[in-house]
């Protein structure tokens, strides 16, 4: 994966992926490990809350009522950011928002940013166009700058760089930070993390953020994080640029006293995450913090899915990842099987909608539709509803001549009659017999049946079906 | 600023109406109907905890307890005894090159312990301090979180991030229990930007191990000062 950025356009299919991933099996003891201990420390401070489904509940109200009235809120935040002296700018897709964030830092005079963990900047690959441009950018959260340094990916929203283990943190910081005599306890890491960016955080004159909520009421910005390397950013350079798709916006600062409960207990298992800030604009008095600030609301193909009366309520998400950490498909194969920034039940259901269905589409079937997700999902979004839905429309999207549409409805026609039915069943078992081994399983199936007996051994058939070992005893009647 | 990069601006306009169509045409595809903004907001149910059922003196406890469950040190001060709890602290820190907030309580300050004001110092001249102290806007119980603006007392947003160590004060009147409670207050006063600190700065990126101070303070210490007596009692 080094090095190659996750784009659904390129990569391979989830089946494909995750055939070779389930293989790592050090990558699947480190996210067994990181998701066990994250979970569990959720429950306990869900547990601690008396109202967390009520709390859940408005939560999801909130998102709804955005999503419905989303033209207005966004005006809202507009006039009210701009009257705070931030600049607004607005990008219909991933490509216009890059431009504007390379012209932004170009206008800065710099040639280098700090830049705070963003899934935003992840999913418009703009490390890769700023370095284009000449610009280079400095990731500063931990996960972030392993995987930086790392040339890796991230592979979960929160925790991205949860696929490691310290010591393959620490071999990339002993090649990339020049330390051969790096320790390898976390703190001996974190220290070095802190040393090699402290220089970057007092001297980079430009920093670019995502944004957790943009408050329409009020035109202010939160970020929430836990390192400190979020406030350096926002605070220290003389320009911040932040990106945000316009899903993020929330209607007035109150619904934050929702929002901030639901996120870091749902993401990281905190009561609440060490930092969370919020700014509006620039200081009036130019005392405090950057002395321009612009931000990007971006849409796309967010308004591609706000049509969709089904698969909209997926923009109510605020990145938890608790989907993620519960769901037992994304524990075995981890987070680059899905090829796209967004993985897990989220990015299975979110990926094919920003591509607008033309890539990603096996990932809705990347999924048991347990249901785990939908229970931990602190905004209620019904992932597996939306699994479904969108299995559906990649099935009308193949068409009429699509093998495996072909089959289904082969297999209706089968089932609707008795006599088909036993007929397909004596079929059956004497097409099976080459493929049958002397204990009675079947380890491979030819053409697009091949696909279930990649990864699982079936059983021959039954010599006698039930039908016939109930005639037999005189049971028809 | 906008004729600095005119083209930009330009561009945006255009994405600007090209994006406030679409989410118009969306919402009526999905059938997400016109309605008054304002009203439907002030109609959804809103049926979780505003406040809590516990005592003052429960709740003062409870933000203690959260706090030091987040690695802070916490210490109750009566108000006439702050300036000899802050010196007792800054002994037991071992910090002497400290800085304070601009505007900070005069009488908080101990004699003869000379802090430096922060006067619009380059992040360079606070990096080189050992600590800072401030006060706070005021705390959260339930969370052990304190909150701070850009007002007078407790300074710009760097002067309580760039230093190793954070000494705050925070008054037990500006104690609440619940995060509701607490946006109640910051609802009235918006306009400052607003710092939520829960502990030092921490990561569990490495194998989710908790470990203090990536970037921001590894230490932080919290006086509780009792400026309500009579409410505790």
């Amino acid at each position: 994966m080094s090095g190659v950025a996750l784009d659904p356009k390129t990569a391979p299919t989830f089946p494909m992926a995750a055939k070779v991933l389930v293989g790592d099996t050090q990558m699947r003891k480190n996210v067994r490990h990181a998701t066990d201990i994250i979970q569990a420390k959720r429950a306990r401070v869900v547990g601690e809350m008396p109202d967390w489904q009520e709390l859940r509940e408005t939560g999801r109200r909130v998102r709804e009522h955005t999503m419905k009235f989303l033209d207005v809120y966004l005006e809202e935040f507009e006039r009210k950011c701009t009257a705070a002296g931030g600049v607004v700018h607005w990008a219909k897709d991933a490509d216009e928002a890059r431009q504007i964030v390379i012209g932004l830092v170009k206008a800065s005079g710099s040639h280098e940013v700090i830049k705070i963990k963003s899934m935003t900047t992840e999913e418009i690959q703009l490390n890769k166009a700023l370095e284009g441009a000449g610009i280079t950018p400095y990731e500063t959260d931990l996960a972030e700058l392993i995987i930086q340094l790392g040339g890796d990916q991230p592979s979960h929203i929160v925790v991205p760089a949860l696929h490691k283990n310290r010591q393959q943190i620490r071999e990339i910081f002993k090649r990339e930070m020049n330390l051969p005599n790096l320790g390898d306890t976390p703190q001996d890491l974190a220290d070095a993390a802190r040393l090699f960016l402290r220089k970057k955080f007092l001297t980079v004159k430009t920093g670019v953020s995502g944004a957790n909520f943009l408050i329409a009421e009020t035109g202010g910005v939160c970020v929430v994080e836990s390192e400190g390397n979020g406030r350096m950013c926002l605070t220290l350079p003389e320009t911040l640029i932040t990106i945000a798709g316009i899903d993020k916006v929330v209607p007035r600062l109150a619904d934050l006293e929702v929002l901030l409960q639901l996120l870091p207990r749902s993401a990281t298992g905190e009561r609440m995450n060490p930092y969370n800030s919020i700014w509006n604009g620039v200081d009036p008095r130019g005392v405090d913090g950057p002395k321009a600030f612009h931000i990007v609301l971006m849409d796309n193909a967010r308004t591609k899915v706000l049509e969709d009366s089904e698969g909209r309520q997926t923009l109510n998400c605020i990145r938890c990842g608790a989907c993620q950490n519960a769901c037992p498909v994304y524990r075995q194969t981890g987070g680059h099987a899905y090829g796209s920034v967004y993985a897990g039940p989220i990015g299975a259901i979110l990926t094919p909608q920003l591509q607008e269905m033309h890539y990603a589409q096996t990932l809705p079937y990347a999924s048991s539709l347990c249901g785990a997700c939908y229970e931990v999902c602190p905004v209620k979004i019904n992932i597996p509803e939306v699994l479904v839905h969108l299995r559906n429309r990649v099935v009308e999207q193949k068409g009429f001549f699509d093998p495996e549409a072909a089959a289904m409805k082969t297999v209706g026609m089968i089932f609707r009659s008795e006599r088909r039915f036993r007929a397909a069943q004596r079929f059956g078992r004497m097409a099976e017999t080459p493929l049958v081994d002397k204990d009675g399983w079947i380890g491979w199936l030819p053409g697009l049946l091949g696909g279930w007996t990649q990864v699982r051994d079936l059983r021959e058939m039954p010599k006698e079906t039930f039908r016939d070992w109930w005639e037999k005893r005189g049971g028809a009647s | 600023m906008g004729e600095a990069w005119g083209c930009v601006v330009n561009a945006s306009t255009a994405s600007r109406e090209l994006m406030l169509g679409r989410i118009r045409t969306a919402n009526a595809a999905a059938g997400a109907g016109a309605g008054n903004a304002a009203e439907e907001w002030a109609a959804i149910p809103r049926e979780y905890r505003r406040t809590s059922t516990l005592g003052r003196e429960a709740v003062l406890e409870l933000l203690e307890d959260r706090l030091r469950d987040y690695d802070a040190h916490v210490l109750r001060v009566a108000s006439e005894g702050v300036a000899a709890a802050v010196l007792g602290m800054l002994g037991e820190r071992g910090r002497t090159r400290m800085l304070a907030a601009p505007g900070v309580t005069a009488a908080w300050l101990p004699e003869g312990f000379a802090f430096a004001v922060d006067d619009g110092l380059s992040v360079e001249s606070i990096d080189r301090f050992e600590g800072v102290m401030t006060e706070s806007t005021l705390a959260i119980a339930e969370t052990g979180t304190i909150v701070l603006q850009t007002v007078p007392g407790q300074g710009r947003r760097a002067v309580s991030l760039v230093p190793d160590y954070h000494l705050c004060l925070v008054r037990a009147s500006a104690v609440v229990a619940t995060v509701p409670e607490a946006m109640d207050v910051l609802a009235t006063r918006p306009a400052f930007a607003t710092t939520f600190i829960s502990g030092p700065s921490a990561t569990a990126d490495i194998e989710m191990t908790r470990i203090k101070g990536v970037h921001g303070p590894r230490f932080l210490d919290v006086l509780l000062v009792m400026d309500d007596v009579a409410r505790s009692a």
